[in-house]
């Protein structure tokens, strides 16, 4: 393995930077979509259930099969890879974020309008603050399923760290496999560990902060 | 919709080894699972411990796992239902433990008051108890390995996932749609199908207290 990636560096430094890349744009979506549509759903709890009812659907269609039905609507390659991933990250983050909106304290709320804050102010001092360790546990858990999935990517072109594994299996070289297996398993647990390390730091300072 | 009518036999046997190897991925799952939970509730560093190594086979990638096993264990329905295994135990033990853990004491004081073993107690009163909540794990775990088991034929394990690597190596859009659809869609009947059983439980139990 070692040696594979030492006589490779460039097509595995290829594949790493592009697992990367389409992790950190799909991570990125689901959260610029998942946060303002879970806040606009705290608003309209009729279109919640409906919501929840659709995301709780998408959050049960296998990975796999997100991604390669992406392939006779979009085609091949990292617009329908990110497209997919992006689906398939976003069910976590709005139902926590939803969630953790929700269940904000209605005496605290109702205490800072007493004291005359306006909607906004509500929403941006009180409510967000005190959900988002809630909403950060999302962030979190799309951060992992996404990475993780990008490793499927490779079946619809997508490459990453999944391209390593599927072209060593098909070239039966399995030292390429084991790199490509071994790269995206240790990056699954990091980012696990730094999003876990992040939000322990985040309550922290929340905590710090009400006391 | 021509391809799934005129091979609708091809489309039911992948569906078959989908359900097989599922079927035997839970039932490893539970009976490893099972007894870890209930040492796990009651002992909570050996808890801590498991959470940690179940956690972490739990966050690896299904492909990577895979793959890493083929070195070791090769290609097939035998790999592919151990990596099933490893996905479920994290899922399965942290309910098993959580539903343990929640029964409230003055139910076990009563158990024990009316002179049941430990063993009884286990069987007659905690496990019925924590049912609800161990079938909210085993619902968990089930949509789990059926979205793994896709990815399994990519070591030769069968299953509807080989009806999409098919579509995809013969560039038949259409294969590649059904297979992906019918993997979908098992994986909501199981999730719907268990999400009722778990909801009958509570309902049940909540009469009965």
């Amino acid at each position: 393995m070692w040696q594979w990636i030492g006589d490779n560096p460039g097509i595995f430094g290829t594949a790493v930077s592009n697992h990367l890349q389409l992790s950190g744009v799909a991570l990125a979506a689901v959260i610029l979509i998942a946060l303002p549509l879970g806040l606009a759903l705290t608003r309209r709890r009729g279109l919640a259930n409906a919501a929840i009812a659709i995301v709780n659907i998408l959050r049960t269609v296998p990975s796999l099969a997100l991604l390669v039905i992406m392939l006779p609507l979009l085609g091949t390659g990292f617009l329908p890879s990110a497209v997919a991933l992006v689906l398939y990250g976003l069910p976590a983050l709005l139902l926590n974020t939803y969630t953790g909106l929700v269940e904000v304290d209605a005496d605290i709320v109702e205490a800072a309008r007493g004291q005359g804050l306006s909607d906004r102010q509500v929403m941006t001092r009180i409510e967000i603050p005190l959900a988002l360790p809630v909403i950060f546990a999302g962030i979190r858990t799309a951060a992992v399923q996404i990475v993780s999935a990008a490793t499927l990517a490779a079946f619809i072109g997508g490459g990453g760290l999944g391209e390593l594994i599927t072209a060593g299996m098909a070239n039966f070289n399995f030292p390429q496999l084991v790199a490509g297996a071994v790269a995206v398993a240790l990056l699954a647990l990091f980012v696990e560990l730094a999003f876990a390390g992040l939000e322990r730091l985040l309550t922290r300072k929340l905590r710090m902060g009400a006391a | 919709m021509s391809w799934a009518i005129e091979n609708w036999d091809r489309l039911l046997i992948a569906l078959w080894e989908h359900v097989r190897l599922v079927g035997a991925g839970l039932a490893i799952s539970l009976f490893i699972g099972l007894p870890l939970g209930v040492l796990s509730a009651r002992k909570p560093r050996f808890y801590l411990a498991v959470l940690l190594v179940s956690g972490a086979l739990y966050t690896v990638p299904a492909l990577a796992v895979f793959a890493l096993l083929i070195p070791v264990l090769g290609l097939g329905f035998g790999p592919a239902v151990v990596a099933l295994v490893m996905y479920a135990l994290l899922i399965i033990i942290r309910n098993v433990a959580t539903g343990l853990r929640e029964i409230s004491p003055d139910i076990l004081d009563a158990a024990d008051g009316m002179g049941f073993g430990r063993w009884r107690r286990l069987f007659a009163v905690e496990l019925p108890l924590a049912l609800p909540v161990i079938i909210a794990g085993i619902r968990i775990t089930v949509v789990t390995q059926v979205s793994v088991a896709t990815v399994a034929a990519f070591i030769n394990a069968g299953g509807l996932g080989d009806i999409i690597f098919q579509g995809i190596t013969q560039d038949f859009g259409e294969k590649v749609v059904i297979g992906a659809l019918a993997t979908s869609a098992l994986a909501i009947a199981c999730d719907e199908s268990l999400r009722r059983v778990e909801v009958a439980l509570r309902a049940a139990q909540a009469e009965s207290a």
